[in-house]
């Protein structure tokens, strides 16, 4: 049993057009369907000034005529001109807090009269819907797909949470400063690894069935079929989305050029400017890295592994036998690049980026990697 | 002509769940030498203790509730089933509080995990072993199949370097080897009163080393990172092909299953893709600072 047999291939090739309409008033059907179902659905809302994914009952709790204005250290909420649901791009979050959660118990241990007992994670796996899943965050799953399901160990709560999560995409209509899908050939628009694929446009969404298991939820939904304005619409704003889309990022041969320039003189330009802050590895969709910290009760009877979030920029990331490998932020930023873009092909036959550009717009000092990436490739004696 | 693919499988952590321990209780304790024992472990579930295999290299991740995880490599016989000897030496939290612990006690263990040593590569070449401290630990599976199997290696010599005399490690295996028909040297950095042996760095060893047959000969080496960059200079002039060469390398490795990401090198999962690698296959990152 795995994910993909139940999200790659379309139901019908035919479905992949747009043919399906659900009316803006009905999606509320479409969250009520899948609370029905006991799914509990995680959607974007605005949160202290960012669009976030969390729990959600109602439409009205969607960011509703709300859009992202992101650019390199930046991110603003603007009122739109439209009462559109999903017009924005990406905010801080990624669908990876709830498959492979910040901080999650993975083991726990018990002292008993024979000894240290241990068992695996208890409690029940959580069943989420994802709502307004974009391109580049399906192809972030299929990156983290790879680590936690396709490598010879398979990370359990990664795998039960993943099969049973409903995807929900929504196509971007249009794209911010710091976008770059096309050039990592994700995005933006959704082509599989869905349950649904809306397209927004003003009167309701177009239906992409993705899986079995969508077109089951299709059947259940207020769906008629689309008529040939609207699905002229939702095709003329993915096409925005596409143009809208400037920013361009040369990966030609891109293993080579930074694995074989691990002594370069710009790795220490970087780190000038680096604040070795972590904002790039939590807001990256991708990024796995973890520690895992025993949690014992005061008798120490009880003891929970908690794994947590880490990451390559803490310094006592890469610890050992007394010392830290990697003691300037010049060593650690050069780890975060050269693993996202380059070594991460050795490892999972692709690059564990997908163009999405969060770290460029949480960077607190706005440092854009497909910038340095080009500038060490300007610098670099061919 | 020797075949150096690395094509032997390694055995796989017996249990569904890679993160939970099995229990295993403290059979033995034998001190070495200063701040190094050796813990002979036995599964509790004896069903468990009778399937786990592991091949030479290959470490074990031992889990102290409460304190946290390590990873040792595993120092005995892989012929031998039953317990399992771990030598550690007490460097960080988990091995302080380890050391602290009486026979009997119980703690976690995951394993085994990681790359062995080409034992079918060396079987039938020239052998060398070169060992810094504690590194001897992880070559002495490798050491226990030569004795067992010495008609199926060539020439085999093991350089053993420490810091003084009393940190040379199992000191009292040393005639059984010798009398197996293995050259087995030693060196010290520093000498104490009564040491009549050599002093200077491992690959003054080497240097000195008869080597008849270079292109039939394999090296393994484990030991810190400057030792096994010169030893491996030092072999490469000595005309050993680069490809024949295998080193155990360390990095923080925390999870072992390549999904925490602590112990990258390079483009390598140290836990996955080693700790034992070809030398061709890191040697472009050896000599990086920080990596």
């Amino acid at each position: 049993m795995s994910t993909t047999t139940t999200q790659t291939s379309p139901a019908d090739p035919s479905a992949l057009d747009d043919r399906l309409f659900l009316a803006r008033d009905n999606l509320q059907a479409l969250i009520d369907l899948l609370v029905a179902q006991g799914h509990q659905v995680i959607g974007p809302k605005i949160d202290q000034g960012a669009i976030v994914y969390t729990e959600i009952q109602s439409v009205d709790e969607l960011p509703r005529g709300w859009t992202d204005i992101q650019q390199p250290g930046q991110y603003r909420l603007e009122k739109r001109n439209d009462d559109a649901y999903f017009g924005f791009v990406v905010g801080p979050h990624s669908w990876k807090r709830y498959l492979f959660p910040p901080i999650t118990t993975i083991a726990v241990a018990d002292q008993t009269p024979q000894g240290w007992e241990m068992r695996g994670h208890p409690g029940p796996t959580p069943k989420y819907a994802f709502l307004g899943v974009r391109a580049c965050e399906l192809a972030a799953m299929r990156v983290q797909d790879r680590v936690f399901l396709e490598g010879p160990y398979v990370d359990p709560i990664y795998q039960s949470r993943r099969e049973e999560a409903v995807i929900i995409a929504v196509n971007c209509t249009q794209a911010a400063a710091t976008c770059f899908c096309t050039s990592m050939k994700t995005g933006p628009e959704c082509q599989s690894g869905f349950d649904l694929a809306l397209t927004e446009t003003a009167g309701g969404f177009t239906v992409v069935i993705g899986s079995t298991r969508g077109r089951a939820l299709a059947e259940q939904l207020p769906l008629r079929p689309a008529v040939a304005e609207e699905q002229a619409a939702a095709r003329a704003g993915r096409e925005r989305a596409e143009q809208q889309v400037t920013k361009q990022f040369d990966t030609t041969d891109i293993r080579d050029l930074l694995l074989k320039n691990l002594n370069h003189p710009h790795w220490a330009d970087v780190a000038e400017r680096c604040l070795s802050c972590t904002n790039c590895t939590m807001v990256c969709p991708t990024c796995f890295c973890s520690s895992v910290v025993d949690v014992g009760d005061l008798a120490g009877e009880h003891v929970e592994r908690e794994r947590r979030w880490d990451s390559c920029f803490n310094l006592d990331f890469s610890y050992m036998n007394g010392g830290v490998i990697r003691n300037d932020v010049r060593s650690r930023y050069r780890q975060w690049l050269t693993h996202k873009l380059a070594s991460w092909i050795d490892q999972f036959g692709q690059s564990g980026c997908v163009g999405c550009g969060r770290c460029i717009t949480w960077c607190p000092v706005g440092i854009d990697l497909t910038v340095e990436v080009a500038a060490l490739r300007s610098e670099t004696a061919v | 002509m020797i075949d150096t693919s690395h094509a032997t499988v390694a055995p796989r952590p017996v249990g569904v769940n890679p993160w939970v321990p099995s229990t295993v209780r403290i059979q033995a304790i034998r001190p070495e030498i200063t701040d190094v024992a050796t813990y002979d472990l036995e599964f509790v579930d004896d069903e468990k203790g009778a399937r786990f295999r592991f091949l030479p290299g290959q470490f074990n991740m031992l889990y102290l509730p409460g304190v946290g995880e390590v990873a040792i490599s595993i120092s005995g016989d892989p012929a031998q089933h039953g317990t399992l000897a771990h030598t550690i030496r007490k460097a960080g939290n988990v091995t302080a509080a380890l050391a602290k612990l009486p026979v009997g006690a119980t703690l976690g263990l995951r394993g085994p995990y990681g790359t062995s040593w080409p034992i079918e590569t060396a079987r039938g070449n020239d052998v060398i072993l070169v060992a810094g401290g504690i590194g001897l630990a992880p070559l002495r599976p490798v050491v226990c199949d030569i004795v067992t199997n010495r008609s199926s290696y060539g020439r085999v010599s093991i350089l053993h370097g420490a810091r003084n005399p009393e940190g040379l490690l199992f000191p009292s295996e040393y005639e059984h080897w010798r009398a197996n028909g293995i050259d087995f040297q030693t060196t010290v950095d520093r000498a104490a009163d009564g040491w009549t042996g050599s002093v200077g760095v491992v690959t003054l060893l080497l240097d000195r080393l008869p080597l008849p047959n270079p292109a039939e000969t394999v090296l393994f080496a484990c030991g810190p990172e400057v030792m096994m960059h010169y030893t491996t200079k030092t072999a490469m002039g000595r005309n050993v092909d680069p490809g024949h060469i295998w080193l155990s390398t360390e990095r923080n490795m925390a999870c072992a299953i390549g999904l925490c990401g602590h112990c990258q090198f390079g483009p390598v999962f140290v836990c996955k893709e080693g700790p034992v690698f070809n030398y061709e296959r890191i040697a472009p990152y050896l000599t990086i600072e920080g990596l």
